[in-house]
């Protein structure tokens, strides 16, 4: 490496830090090393509790009250972070260092306009105040935002997500900054929205030459964003390389565990199971015997228990906290690689048929049309996934499914297991929620939330419901221990097992699973979805799987159906949606989802999805469409045309000239 | 049941009931607090509030009478530690009656919104409209003194106030996913409130509940004052100020500080009892 003219953007030495939780330390970052030159992006990965956020807020200075520094330097363009005084560390946030947060929603302040708020960026680094606004118009500009000076009289609860999270990255851009922190700046936004602003954040960088430490989970985003990557593990930085070549040949097992979890192209439940990391991550309170990761690692020798590996470096900008680095790749599968035996979904009488389906909220002039004209089935043993951005309508169509909202009257939802009639049919629709934090009774025991689904759904009592409650949970792999605990005692993934088994508790039909992963790690959801599939072969179930993930729609779903402002735009087998021809909206989804490569190829939507109070006339995807083809699109509304093996698509356009998937795509019209 | 070894019991609960314990306000109050049910349990088997003495009536506070004594002679520190006892009978139950209606109200408010939530809420906004001395007045006039009318119409004009606290509670909760799951169990809506929603809204109920004590404690002492509470000769400590104020002008002040004292004492220990709860619990 050269000597540097220009001082590296962060430079991270030996870094300690500690919570104390309940009177005891622990550690939470453990001899942290870390560089990022002027202009580099570096992306931070690890799962939950790994240490990533804590890593952030050390180089913000902005450590909670119970953390501190246990040693080690945090230098900010040159300058020790921790030997500034007040004055010192205020003008270095105000013109050198910003934050973006996870939720854009509480960044802002709910009581000031975003422009006084964006402003105040531009005053508080010393410009006029009719200066400031002047530049915090062309800033919102900058950031793609349409008719700023409009936006700059609103309130942030009036904007919507993708605006807020551009805004947000308009102030921590304002003034020419040597670091930006972005902690998962795209978690809560749509595939589309979040694909637009990371392009943003891309360009921008570019302009500015600002670095970037991005911190998140989603491996796929890391791989599209950033130069070089540092793996995180119970607080000590397990491996670090250049994106490309950590992706290609990682060189510690956990990485290599980590890549594996994600459901990949051409993978599928009925070929193969998902990898897992079995075991759980350290707690932090253990004082280190060994490699941190021993516990839970396949390629484990003597040596790895009793001494800790040195982060050494490898070449090539690499370097590796394991002794047996040049095996990692070679770490054994964890998951029996047999494929669950699956059923193929029955020939017979379908499940489900739902025939235009409609619903209506509000009455009269106010009303709007949440769901409209839905048709499709789902047959025993069938996966069907439903995709579609917030506010086209899944949870709506889910909660119909279930009973818990009324359809219009028309609509017709013949469920076969109506016909034997009773107090059975409900039971036989069950579902698995998006968020395990609200979806179990924070006050009940594991126990007895499972025991009384038994005794609800499955009819059980006696010697017989004991029995079954502890096959229930060992069938999610449950300890038995975990009967006792609350959920709050209870991880994320723990706790959607739990949820999953109380679903299963009355051998249900039809089991609608509303985002269930993702809450979770990429380790966790592997294990979820493997269950979701053994479930499934065992007991012959159906799954109306909801996602904003493709790439877990794609692993999981036998057909999918995409939902866009209440219509079904497509549907059909999973193999023909993905490889197309497919529904414009469809193109645009699935390119902008990144692959964990970092290839991609973009079809870009423009705008924000018009509002379901008062959607377009004609094609409802007509205002975003980027393949629009003239006055038919803006005035009549396309019907659901069948293209073939049970595939509809609604638009004007013929199969020939609809994309498809990305290797023939240039021959497209 | 013999299931695996059980899990460390709840560590939050725990925290909570040391981080009570760690704050000074709500251990003095909880301090004062013991120390009044203490009087009011075994006070009149140690001193005896009735006892009078003609001859040494109106007597300033001495070594022997360490509050002095009132017109009839009776000792007034025996009064004040008796006078304890019908107050911290009536009030909590009257607290108890207020809570559980008020939160049998609120949990059907917050549970079904739409007309029946809208009737209610209307209903309770004009009964809140009526100060609460004056329904309790009015009540008690019709029913007559005593202390089971004592309770009854305190607690009544505690409900719609403990019923609009709950109602907000069960909104918030009604939303989760835990109740949808009920419903999809076909569970009855009594059981979603009662068994599902109902111990997750308890923070809250709890804290009500120690708010409305203090006021309860005021209330029961204000209405002995105006002759409507409790009857004589009952060492309570409203009835007795009632019938010493008079004194005042010609200096008897001993007749009427200590029981003040006393009554001020007990509302300050249970706020300071409800500021702590509230501080752990939210």
């Amino acid at each position: 490496m050269s000597a540097p003219a220009v001082p590296d953007a962060l430079r991270i030495e030996n870094l300690d830090v500690m919570y104390r939780v309940r009177g005891q330390e622990r550690s939470v970052l453990r001899n942290l090393n870390l560089r990022i030159g002027a202009g580099e992006t570096y992306g931070l990965v690890g799962e939950s509790g790994c240490g990533k956020s804590t890593a952030a807020l050390a180089v913000m200075r902005y450590l909670p009250r119970n953390g501190r520094i246990g040693g080690g330097h945090v230098l900010i363009d040159g300058e020790d972070l921790y030997g500034l005084s007040q004055t010192g560390l205020r003008q270095l946030r105000q013109t050198r260092l910003s934050m973006v947060y996870q939720d854009p929603g509480r960044a802002l302040n709910p009581a000031i306009t975003v422009g006084a708020q964006l402003a105040e960026v531009f005053t508080v680094a010393g410009a006029y105040s009719a200066d400031a606004d002047k530049r915090a118009v062309a800033m919102l500009r900058h950031v793609r935002i349409t008719d700023p000076e409009r936006v700059m009289g609103r309130y942030p609860h009036q904007l919507s997500g993708g605006m807020l999270q551009r805004t947000v990255i308009a102030m921590a851009l304002a003034v020419d900054r040597k670091l930006i922190i972005l902690d998962e700046p795209t978690t809560g936004l749509d595939a589309t929205v979040e694909a637009e602003v990371l392009d943003l954040i891309d360009t921008l960088r570019r302009e500015h030459g600002t670095a970037i430490l991005f911190i998140g989970h989603n491996l796929a985003v890391i791989a599209r964003m950033c130069e070089r990557v540092g793996v995180l593990y119970g607080g000590l930085l397990v491996e670090e390389a250049p994106t490309r070549e950590l992706f290609a040949a990682p060189r510690h097992p956990y990485t290599v565990g980590l890549l594996r979890c994600l459901p990949r192209l051409g993978l599928d439940r009925k070929l193969r199971r998902l990898d897992t990391i079995p075991g759980f991550p350290p707690s932090g309170a253990v004082e280190l015997q060994g490699c941190i990761f021993a516990n839970r690692c396949g390629l484990v020798r003597d040596r790895c228990r009793t001494e800790p590996p040195a982060l050494s470096a490898l070449g090539g900008g690499r370097s590796s906290r394991c002794f047996f680095h040049e095996e990692a790749g070679d770490l054994p599968r964890v998951t029996p690689p047999d494929p669950v035996e699956h059923v193929p979904p029955g020939e017979e009488h379908p499940l489900l048929v739902v025939e235009s389906l409609g619903k209506t909220f509000g009455s009269g002039s106010h009303s709007v049309h949440a769901l409209r004209d839905i048709s499709f089935t789902i047959a025993r043993g069938e996966t069907v996934g439903l995709v579609g951005e917030s506010g086209s309508g899944k949870s709506t169509l889910a909660r119909i499914l279930l009973g818990l909202e009324r359809a219009d009257p028309g609509s017709r939802i013949a469920f076969e297991a109506n016909r034997r009639g009773g107090t059975q049919a409900r039971h036989a629709i069950q579902m698995v929620f998006q968020n395990p934090d609200s979806a179990l009774n924070r006050s009940h025991r594991v126990g007895r939330i499972l025991r009384r689904a038994l005794v609800r759904l499955g009819g059980l009592r006696g010697e017989i419901l004991r029995g079954r409650l502890l096959a229930l949970s060992r069938g999610v792999q449950l300890a038995d221990s975990y009967l006792q605990a609350k959920p709050r005692q209870l991880s994320g993934g723990l706790k959607q097992r739990v949820a999953i088994a109380r679903a299963f508790a009355g051998a249900p039909q039809l089991v609608v699973c509303d985002e269930p992963t993702s809450a979770l790690d990429v380790s966790v959801q592997a294990a979820i979805l493997n269950l979701l599939g053994d479930l499934q072969a065992a007991e012959r179930v159906s799954y109306l799987f909801i996602s904003h993930d493709l790439s877990v729609i794609r692993y999981v779903a036998d057909r999918i159906a995409v939902l866009y402002l209440g219509r079904l735009l497509e549907i059909g087998p999973a193999e023909s949606v993905f490889q197309g021809p497919h529904h414009p909206y469809t193109e645009a989804l699935l390119s902008a989802t990144p692959a964990p490569d970092g290839t991609l190829r973009r079809v870009k939507l423009s705008g924000a999805p018009p509002s379901a109070m008062s959607p377009p006339k004609g094609c409802v995807f007509h205002t975003r469409c980027p393949r629009h083809i003239g006055p038919i699109c803006d005035t009549e509304e396309p019907a659901l045309s069948e293209r073939g093996g049970g595939h509809g698509i609604r638009c004007h356009l013929g199969s020939d000239d609809l994309g498809r998937a990305q290797v023939d795509q240039s021959s497209a019209a | 049941m013999s299931l695996a070894p059980a899990l460390r019991s709840g560590p939050v609960r725990w925290e909570r009931t040391r981080l009570l314990l760690s704050t000074p306000t709500f251990m003095v109050g909880l301090a004062i607090l013991l120390f009044w049910v203490g009087c009011a349990t075994v006070g009149q088997t140690l001193v005896d509030p009735l006892a009078d003495d003609m001859m040494n009536s109106l007597l300033p506070p001495s070594a022997e009478h360490w509050f002095g004594t009132d017109q009839l002679g009776r000792d007034m520190f025996a009064r004040v530690i008796a006078g304890s006892r019908d107050i911290l009978i009536v009030a909590p139950l009257a607290t108890v009656l207020g809570i559980v209606c008020g939160t049998l109200l609120g949990l059907i408010m917050g549970f079904f919104p739409g007309l029946v939530d809208d009737l209610l809420s209307r209903l309770i906004e004009a009964v809140l409209a009526l100060p609460l001395l004056i329904l309790a007045l009015v009540a008690l006039t019709a029913l007559g003194a005593s202390n089971g009318t004592v309770i009854v119409a305190i607690g009544l004009a505690f409900t719609p106030q403990v019923a609009r606290v709950v109602r907000s509670a069960v909104m918030s909760e009604r939303h989760l996913d835990y109740v949808a799951a009920a419903r999809l169990r076909g569970e009855t809506a009594v059981y979603i409130m009662v068994v599902e929603i109902l111990p997750n809204i308890l923070p809250p109920i709890t804290v009500e509940l120690t708010v409305r004590l203090g006021y309860a404690i005021f209330t029961v002492a204000t209405l002995s004052f105006l002759g409507v509470g409790l009857q004589p000769p009952s060492p309570d400590w409203g009835l007795a100020i009632s019938e010493n104020y008079a004194l005042i002008g010609g200096g008897y002040w001993w007749t009427v500080l200590f029981d003040a004292l006393a009554i001020g004492s007990l509302v300050v220990s249970i706020n300071l009892i409800a500021e702590g709860l509230n501080g752990a619990l939210e």
